[in-house]
């Protein structure tokens, strides 16, 4: 079975370079990728990550909101009872990963992370929750 | 009469301008020419313009530097742009924050975490005076960088500066107001594309006919390119849109030569110099020879195409930032030898967040060292005549016209159809993914270097830099401005004022911008203009395509 993601712009931030580029790594590399649009709320990326039964969730952040959205999509996750796991790419600050891990995020791909750390990442992320 | 040469024409507009106070020469004192070429070349202020729209160019006047700055709240920007004047910026550029782009006012649910972050949040009159508060707005000129709401702020600005004593025909600046792109590459949007356009040719008649200093849009390539076209996507999707808001306005039954001067450009500067020079090069050419030929536009500013050029925030990296300097100092080079009117440098800490203030002053100083100490400013289109950027120029132009075609077959010979058809198509969106993905992989397996990214990683543990930093408290405090300005307006005028707003957009013939203005002077917030547009327009869904 393939790894299925879903990847997700939560917020307001339109920039979608990036998660089109990565959507089109992870499929190259044999995942499964839903994507389901520009504007998503957290509630509507943790009602689709479950519907979709995926292994993953991968969030778009470059605005700057990281910090707020982020850890919202891992509560709305985890309050419908499941425990999948929630990375995220985008202009993140070294000074605030510490914070993103508290609040349950599982991995962190800043600018310039290469396709292979994000696959590579992303497989072992999901061989653990099995 | 015998007829002038080229050189001879060029000659008598060249004495006709006048000419910075520097000395012309070399640092060794060897004395140069304003241009070099044969004698019946094309020169600089000549049709179709691939060498400059003057004829004189940097030595009468240097480029604007125009930087780019906004955040927090109206009052923080405000100061940022006074410290920009004060450190020799010679134009300002508003940034807003997401939920303003988006016409969201900063209480509204989906701006949580956004509000003040990527840009300056602006929600009524009230935050639009602050922002150029102590700022003479009849002697510097304001870019804003809005397209959504484009009207709305416009309506703001208008009803602020004539509040503070300035007629609006006095008022200088630019608007961005390019929506096509926004649906192409940012995806910034609100309503659907036609409901969208109606706003722009709104806002073009009416600052054609009330305000002739101000460009009513910003035809905008550098977004297009960020988003991951290559230079040739960017070139002709930015001068299709033009072409797109040309006819759009002859439909609106506005003659060509009322709109088409005040449309600037906006492209960017990546990292590929010598690319990038033909691309501004050929940009000048096509645009004349079209608003000649295909437009018939006679005046000669309708033909001029006019650029502000933006470094690339793309070729930044977050490893090893200082190296960033270098990079934008190479990319500036080339907006500059490609004949920018305006620039904006990028600082080098923009990979990681918004610009700190020293790291914004050091990129204004890398312009202040282009235009002061390496004498490139003084001699007209220097490359010009080189076998080798010919070629990359007429290559460029090739490459363009082939894409134009393709537009126009879309739109069954019409650009503004061709343009929304490709739009609705994801035909745009699809071509930019595709180029993005290519050249990522193309970083991915090492075929080409990006310094401390995929090779010379040697010092990327260093120290991080101390970024500037935007906290909650700002979304807090602007929450609190707005519920201040909310209790102390008469909010009946402002029902009124969105009621005429709502009978002006259901009517198609109708100009919404007295509406928005006299809704403006009543501290109708941007979120209530907007919301009272899209209950009438509707809201666009882009259909998410991998």
């Amino acid at each position: 079975m393939s790894v299925r993601v879903l990847v997700a712009k939560v917020g307001l931030d339109g920039h979608d370079r990036g998660i089109k580029v990565v959507a089109r790594i992870l499929r190259d590399a044999g995942m499964e990728v839903i994507y389901t649009g520009l504007f998503q709320t957290p509630a509507s990326v943790a009602i689709a990550a479950i519907q979709e039964d995926v292994d993953v969730v991968g969030l778009s952040l470059l605005s700057g909101a990281h910090l707020t959205l982020a850890p919202l999509v891992v509560e709305e996750i985890r309050q419908r009872g499941s425990e999948i796991p929630v990375v995220v790419g985008g202009i993140v600050p070294a000074n605030d990963l510490a914070e993103l891990k508290t609040a349950g995020v599982a991995a962190v791909f800043g600018p310039g992370a290469s396709a292979d750390e994000i696959v590579t990442t992303i497989t072992s992320l999901v061989a653990q929750s099995l | 009469m015998t007829e002038l040469s080229p050189y001879e024409q060029w000659q008598r507009a060249y004495e006709a301008s006048s000419l910075r106070d520097r000395p012309f020469t070399t640092m060794s004192g060897i004395e140069l020419e304003p241009v070099y070429g044969p004698g019946d070349g094309e020169f600089p202020g000549q049709f179709p313009y691939t060498r400059g729209v003057h004829a004189a160019m940097y030595r009468s006047r240097l480029w604007t530097m125009r930087m780019f700055a906004g955040f927090g709240t109206a009052v923080d920007t405000n100061k940022r742009f006074k410290e920009i004047i004060h450190s020799g910026g010679t134009g300002l550029s508003t940034a807003f924050d997401m939920p303003t782009l988006l016409g969201l006012d900063s209480d509204d649910p989906m701006a949580l975490g956004e509000v003040g972050r990527c840009g300056v949040a602006i929600d009524s009159l009230a935050d639009m005076r602050d922002l150029f508060s102590g700022i003479d707005l009849s002697s510097i000129t304001t870019s804003m960088t809005i397209n959504s709401p484009a009207a709305v702020m416009l309506a703001l600005f208008v009803a602020q500066a004539e509040e503070s004593g300035v007629e609006r025909k006095l008022l200088g600046g630019t608007l961005q107001n390019d929506i096509l792109k926004e649906y192409q590459a940012q995806k910034e949007f609100v309503f659907p594309p036609r409901q969208s356009m109606r706003l722009v040719r709104d806002s073009m008649a009416f600052t054609a006919e009330q305000m002739p200093r101000w460009n009513s849009i910003s035809v905008s390539g550098y977004h297009i390119r960020e988003a991951g076209s290559t230079a040739a996507e960017e070139l002709a999707f930015t001068l299709a849109n033009g072409f797109a808001y040309v006819e759009l306005a002859q439909e609106a039954g506005l003659a060509v030569d009322a709109v088409a001067p005040r449309l600037s450009f906006f492209f960017n500067a990546h990292i590929d110099f010598f690319e990038e020079i033909a691309k501004y090069r050929a940009a000048r050419r096509i645009w004349a020879k079209w608003m000649r030929g295909h437009y018939g536009a006679h005046d000669e500013r309708s033909w001029q195409l006019r650029f502000h050029t933006q470094t690339a925030g793309v070729s930044l990296t977050a490893q090893q930032p200082e190296v960033n300097i270098a990079r934008t100092a190479i990319e500036a080079l080339a907006g500059v030898l490609g004949g920018t009117q305006s620039l904006h440098t990028n600082a080098l800490d923009e990979a990681l967040a918004l610009p700190s203030q020293k790291a914004a002053r050091i990129a204004l100083r890398t312009q202040q060292v282009i235009a002061y100490e390496t004498n490139v400013a003084n001699v007209v289109d220097p490359l010009g005549g080189s076998w080798f950027i010919e070629e990359l120029t007429d290559e460029m132009e090739r490459q363009a016209e082939e894409i134009f075609g393709q537009i126009s077959d879309m739109g069954a010979g019409s650009m503004l159809e061709g343009c929304i058809k490709g739009i609705e198509d994801n035909w745009f969106q699809g071509r930019i993914a595709e180029s993005a993905y290519r050249l990522e992989r193309s970083f991915n397996d090492g075929q080409r270097i990006v310094v401390s990214v995929n090779d010379f990683r040697e010092g990327n543990e260093d120290e991080e830099l101390s970024i500037l930093r935007i906290t909650n408290e700002d979304e807090q405090k602007q929450r609190r401005r707005l519920g201040e300005v909310r209790q102390n307006r008469d909010n009946e005028k402002v029902r009124t004022a969105l009621e005429v707003l709502r009978l002006a957009a259901s009517d198609p013939e109708v100009n919404v911008m007295p509406a928005l203005i006299d809704a403006a002077k009543v501290y109708a917030t941007v979120g209530e203009m907007m919301s009272t547009m899209a209950g009438v327009f509707g809201r666009h869904v882009e259909v998410p395509f991998l």
